[in-house]
């Protein structure tokens, strides 16, 4: 999975090609990736993705204006027509924005890593002997500060505005945690789009159309019980719905439900089909 | 016997109906700067990439030290060091960062890869600016850098896309020096490039590449025989003595020169930059009045004229290459 040619068996058959030969010459060459080099890489790269991050600040809009804004916006739109007033609201409202920022900022890794990789760098990326799936994912590891910057930003305008969640402070750690998992696995999809399309603005455009319908179809904002049923049958496939559910059980209850179960399958099941499939497309690229 | 640097036969790369590289033959020995020549879009750098393992090699098949690209790309990856023709390092990062990053990535442990770093920074003149944002680094900066990066495993085999292509005067000689350095130290270049003077100051050995084939290949010299070295350029205040000079020309140089169409300019090929002289002097006794003289170094549409019998495509040939 990690390289793209060289899956054949470990042992060299000493006339097969150069390479016995230049071993034997004392140049020190690796037949393939190692697991342990793969996580060093990894973590070089999101050592990399972190440092940018710092020197373009503004780049974090998404992930501290925005979800203050949603909070305050939508507590104080929807706060009294759905539950009576903003406070009751919070409970409900606090895991749906965190699952929406957290889905915008996933979003963004998809259209960086569109840019970055026409950029220079990135054949220099290829051009090196480092697994094909470094480039990848170490922005994917570095964007785990941007979700946590976006929960924590969340929580604490909810607190500000009288959210107190019944979890205690482990229940909202528990959230917090979960919700930056979902980021990761959902970032997957975002990261494949950034290795098929054709530019950065196509790989917002598809993400759009995805992230919408992810979000407000989902019972991020409202009670479900008041949609039709046939929106109600896709709420509940939703993956997103039950990411919210199931940070709104740990946050609110502090309990480990099954929709915390689903939630955690459903992102494992993502990051099973997108992870290989972004690998695959991106080392096709060469 | 050696194993060639680069040992490539009948590679071709197709992107939809168009083959940019058809059926490119090459044999590179080590230790020397082997020059890929040739006009924008000629496939010199589609050539490179398949050989650097930056694309797939539609057909043919390619080695590297006697290790195959398309079988073993990883290992490839460890004998090379690419330096494409736009720079390939962050310019997020400052040059420090971006040195660091590279040796960490190829395994070098903190310390080593700082040291490697610092090592770099110093060869190529960058250590005082080395904690600057590439935003500010002018094209020469930025293309050191991308050698030096290139250079952090010393690699026994670097290739290099147009290193010099869009540098003025100056940075393009220091960059030659480093080129030069570099083989010096053991390594083997390859290197594209549009301009026949650089494959001639730097490259042991030249293929010349057109339309996705190579149509020669030899040492610059041979080459340069092909075209029939530098011209001489005389114009006539008196147009109408032109056939007259052409004929003192002739009898000089023993060979028959040609007169440019509005017939005031007589252009002849001059394989001893000597016989100028004899040229202008016997001009002179016939009291033939110049209004200017020139010798003119053969040009790589001369080359391309002489090789494939039609000239370049359009006037991009000193441009930046876009392809």
């Amino acid at each position: 999975m990690s390289t793209t040619a060289d899956s054949r068996p470990d042992t060299l058959a000493p006339t097969e090609d150069g390479l016995s030969r230049l071993v034997a010459e004392g140049h020190d060459l690796r037949p393939r990736v190692t697991f342990a080099e793969t996580v060093s890489q990894t973590f070089a790269l999101a050592g990399r993705s972190v440092t940018t991050m710092r020197r373009n600040a503004d780049q974090l809009f998404d992930v501290t204006f925005q979800p203050l804004l949603f909070t305050a916006m939508f507590a104080y739109i929807f706060g009294g027509a759905i539950s009576g007033d903003v406070r009751s609201y919070l409970p409900l409202l606090i895991p749906g924005v965190l699952a929406q920022s957290t889905l915008t900022a996933c979003m963004a890794t998809g259209v960086q890593l569109r840019e970055d990789m026409e950029k220079g760098v990135f054949d220099r990326f290829t051009s090196l002997p480092i697994a094909r799936i470094a480039p990848l994912a170490g922005p994917a590891l570095a964007d785990l500060l941007r979700y946590a910057l976006a929960a924590v930003l969340t929580v604490a305008a909810g607190l500000a505005m009288g959210f107190r969640p019944g979890g205690g402070v482990l229940g909202v750690l528990a959230g917090g945690a979960l919700i930056m998992f979902a980021g990761w696995s959902l970032a997957w999809i975002f990261t494949w789009f950034g290795t098929v399309a054709s530019s950065a603005r196509a790989v917002q455009g598809y993400s759009m159309m995805i992230l919408f319908p992810l979000t407000f179809l989902s019972n991020a904002y409202v009670p479900t019980d008041t949609l039709p049923g046939w929106l109600r049958a896709f709420v509940h496939v939703n993956p997103v719905s039950h990411i919210v559910s199931g940070v709104r059980d740990l946050m609110n209850d502090g309990a480990v439900t099954a929709q915390v179960g689903w939630a955690v399958l459903g992102c494992v099941v993502v990051a099973a089909i997108f992870l290989p499939l972004s690998v695959r497309s991106y080392a096709r690229h060469l | 016997m050696t194993t060639p640097a680069v040992e490539a036969t009948g590679l071709v790369k197709r992107f939809g109906d168009v083959r940019a590289v058809d059926g490119v033959d090459l044999t590179i020995a080590p230790g020397q700067v082997f020059g890929v020549l040739g006009p924008n879009g000629a496939g010199k750098t589609t050539t490179l990439r398949m050989l650097a393992t930056l694309l797939s090699i539609d057909a043919g098949s390619a080695r590297v030290l006697g290790v195959d690209v398309a079988r073993r790309p990883h290992v490839v990856r460890q004998l090379i060091g690419v330096t494409g023709q736009y720079a390939s390092v962050d310019e997020k990062l400052t040059a420090r960062e971006n040195l660091r990053l590279f040796g960490r990535l190829q395994g070098l442990s903190r310390s080593a890869s700082a040291a490697r770093a610092d090592d770099l920074l110093e060869r190529f003149a960058l250590t005082a600016d080395a904690a600057r944002p590439l935003e500010q680094y002018s094209g020469g900066m930025r293309r050191r850098l991308d050698l030096a990066a290139s250079l952090i495993t010393s690699p026994p085999l670097v290739f290099l896309d147009e290193p010099t292509t869009g540098l003025d005067p100056r940075t393009r000689g220091q960059m030659w020096d480093t080129i030069r350095e570099l083989v010096r130290s053991g390594s083997t270049v390859v290197l594209t490039t549009q301009y026949l003077d650089e494959a001639d100051q730097l490259a042991s050995r030249i293929a010349v590449i057109d339309r996705g084939r190579k149509v020669a290949e030899g040492t610059p010299g041979e080459l340069k025989r092909l075209v029939g070295a530098s011209s001489l350029h005389v114009e006539l205040r008196d147009a109408a003595r032109a056939p007259e000079a052409a004929g003192i020309v002739e009898r000089v140089l023993g060979e028959q020169p040609s007169l440019s169409p509005e017939a005031s300019r007589v252009v002849a090929s001059l394989p001893d930059a000597n016989r100028a002289g004899d040229v202008l002097i016997a001009l002179r006794e016939a009291g033939l009045d110049l209004a200017s003289a020139s010798i003119a170094e053969p040009t790589l549409d001369e080359v391309f004229l002489a090789l494939t019998g039609q000239p370049t495509q359009g006037e991009a040939a000193d441009d930046q290459e876009v392809a």
